[in-house]
């Protein structure tokens, strides 16, 4: 790990009333990929505009590239990028016009070129804005983010309302950006996007910071029994005892925190008495078994409390 | 690059896409001059005593006043308008997260308005030679080009004064007409009063259409003198500083909710 890229700690944020970030504590390395998952309303969007600057905090140490956000300007901005969630560019210019003007307010831009190639429109590049698709309006977005070449890039839910294909080619991009060497921190909603790209995953929900850690680690997962399902032929006698417990459709699980062991049990028995495992399944919870246990979201509206 | 040097770059590509789009652009010409015409074919044939003391027909006392209406269309009107539609669609916000100092952008959309507006206030005058017995001003030609920079920075201030409370796009047309088109109609541009109600005098007086009106005719049409109104200028000139302070306190550059 490289030095701090973001250090946040007790960060609060208040709307009246209503505190929408309750005391959370985050750390990005340089050159990681972090992702700030968790529901719509979680506060994921507030506090990364806090980070790039747009709005104050109520109260906490908030540190990005050295700077607090809430009162640097050009210098820190010169070295940030951001791709904000809602588009807005003038639909009269063409994408190479849009990345070079954007690129101009930077001290050290990137050739535009170069940078809408990365993001995949170059066979768009003298297009007008206004007659591009949504998804090549969002890469858009990537490309003038990137236009003055920045060290830290924010992505407030690259991909919301992408079509499948489309949701991939974003990924693909984050991807070549994390080769680029450049820190993301990118907030989303979608499990499989935090999984598929982030080096490290934090779950906010209701402003607060739930588990944070590696996708394959998250919610002590990797620490978690494994589950191994198949099915017996009906009435078979002489099953030996592994803690199986049976489902309501008649699939055996059986737990285990030592699943090689099990699993060598199980099949050297079946494979004796020849008999067939059906649908066979080893299984460990998934990103998403651990979000919803997380954020309750299967507890149904208004979740746990 | 300099600030100066960046709100420049700001006017290039502003302009490069406001004529991209030939419709906006026709009728941001068109719109002024129709104007003109119309008011000239109704009223033009009498005979009426301006600004200065200079007494022209009224057509000619046109050309003075549409020159001042196409300075208040082009900055007020169409910075207020713009400025809203580009901070709901998240421009300005995106804007806002880069290292451009927020004054260059601003001042690169308001000398784009200001570039307009003298094109639009050339066409007038060129109309002014050829059909309405209008002479560009020559003697008195440093007072009209101090009365057009003073009324496009005034105008262009309350423009960017006025989105503060224009809470959004949908809504800035009818808010910014309604804010300017009874005075305009009050205010000698539309209507030459030469003995208004008092009241209606009061509204000339107060705000700062009517002094630009009459700045325009005295810089156009002063037989003797420079032709230059101070008491109007500096009338306009606190108008345009109120406007840049409510702006520097009130502007947003995030879409209003």
């Amino acid at each position: 790990m490289g030095e701090a890229a973001i250090e946040v700690r007790g960060l609060r944020k208040s709307y009246g009333d209503l505190e929408a970030v309750k005391g959370i504590d985050l750390l990005v390395a340089e050159g990681e990929v972090f992702a700030l998952l968790g529901p719509n309303g979680a506060g994921k969007t507030t506090t990364v505009e806090i980070l790039e600057g747009f709005r104050g905090r109520t109260s906490g140490d908030v540190s990005v590239l050295g700077h607090d956000p809430a009162k640097a300007r050009a210098e820190f901005r010169a070295r940030i990028g951001i791709v904000l969630q809602s588009t807005g560019v003038d639909p009269y210019l063409t994408v190479r016009e849009t990345v070079e003007l954007y690129g101009g307010y930077y001290p050290n831009p990137r050739p535009a070129d170069e940078v809408i190639e990365v993001v995949g429109l170059a066979e768009k590049r003298d297009t007008r804005v206004v007659k591009l698709s949504g998804g090549q309006q969002r890469r858009l977005d990537v490309a003038i983010a990137l236009a003055g070449d920045p060290e830290l890039l924010f992505l407030d839910e690259p991909t919301t309302g992408f079509d499948p294909g489309a949701r991939r080619n974003a990924w693909e991009i984050v991807r070549n950006l994390a080769a680029l060497r450049k820190t993301v921190f990118l907030t989303t909603h979608y499990m499989d996007e935090a999984q598929s790209l982030a080096n490290r995953v934090a779950v906010i929900s209701r402003g607060v910071i739930l588990a944070e850690g590696p996708p394959s680690t998250l919610g002590d997962r990797h620490l978690a029994e494994t589950i191994v399902r198949f099915r017996l032929p009906q009435g078979l006698a002489g099953v030996p005892e592994w803690g199986q417990v049976a489902t309501s459709d008649g699939t055996l699980e059986v737990r285990s925190a030592d699943p090689t062991r099990t699993l060598h049990e199980i099949t050297g028995w079946a494979l004796e008495r020849n008999v067939r495992l059906e649908a066979l399944d080893v299984s460990r919870p998934s990103l998403e078994d651990v979000y919803l246990d997380l954020t309750g979201e299967f507890a149904g509206p208004g979740g746990r409390e | 690059m300099s600030g100066l040097a960046q709100a420049l770059r700001q006017v290039r590509f502003t302009n490069k896409a406001f004529w991209r789009n030939p419709a906006s652009a026709f009728f941001t010409f068109a719109f002024p001059l129709m104007f003109l015409v119309i008011f000239t074919t109704l009223f033009g044939n009498d005979e009426i005593q301006v600004v200065g003391g200079a007494t022209v027909s009224v057509s000619t006392f046109y050309v003075a006043a549409i020159s001042a209406f196409s300075v208040i269309s082009a900055c007020y009107t169409n910075i207020a308008i713009s400025v809203s539609f580009q901070r709901d669609a998240g421009i300005l916000k995106r804007t806002r997260g880069t290292p451009l100092p927020p004054c260059a952008y601003l001042f690169g959309r308001v000398v784009h308005s200001v570039i307009i507006a003298l094109i639009l206030v050339a066409i007038c005058a060129a109309f002014g030679v050829l059909f309405y017995e209008a002479d560009v001003p020559t003697r008195t030609l440093p007072a009209f080009v101090a009365t057009l920079l003073v009324g496009a920075s005034c105008f262009s201030a309350l423009g960017l004064a006025i989105t503060a409370v224009i809470p959004n796009a949908d809504a800035s047309p009818a808010i910014v007409n309604a804010s300017i088109l009874p005075i305009l109609f009050l205010s000698d541009i539309f209507i030459p009063f030469e003995d208004p109600p008092a009241w209606v005098d009061v509204v000339g007086k107060v705000f700062p259409v009517r002094h630009f009106s009459d700045a325009m005719q005295a810089a156009y049409f002063a037989p003797t003198g420079s032709g230059f109104r101070g008491v109007d200028l500096l009338v306009m000139a606190a108008w345009g500083i109120g406007g840049l302070v409510v702006a520097a306190r009130f502007f947003s550059w995030e879409p209003r909710k």
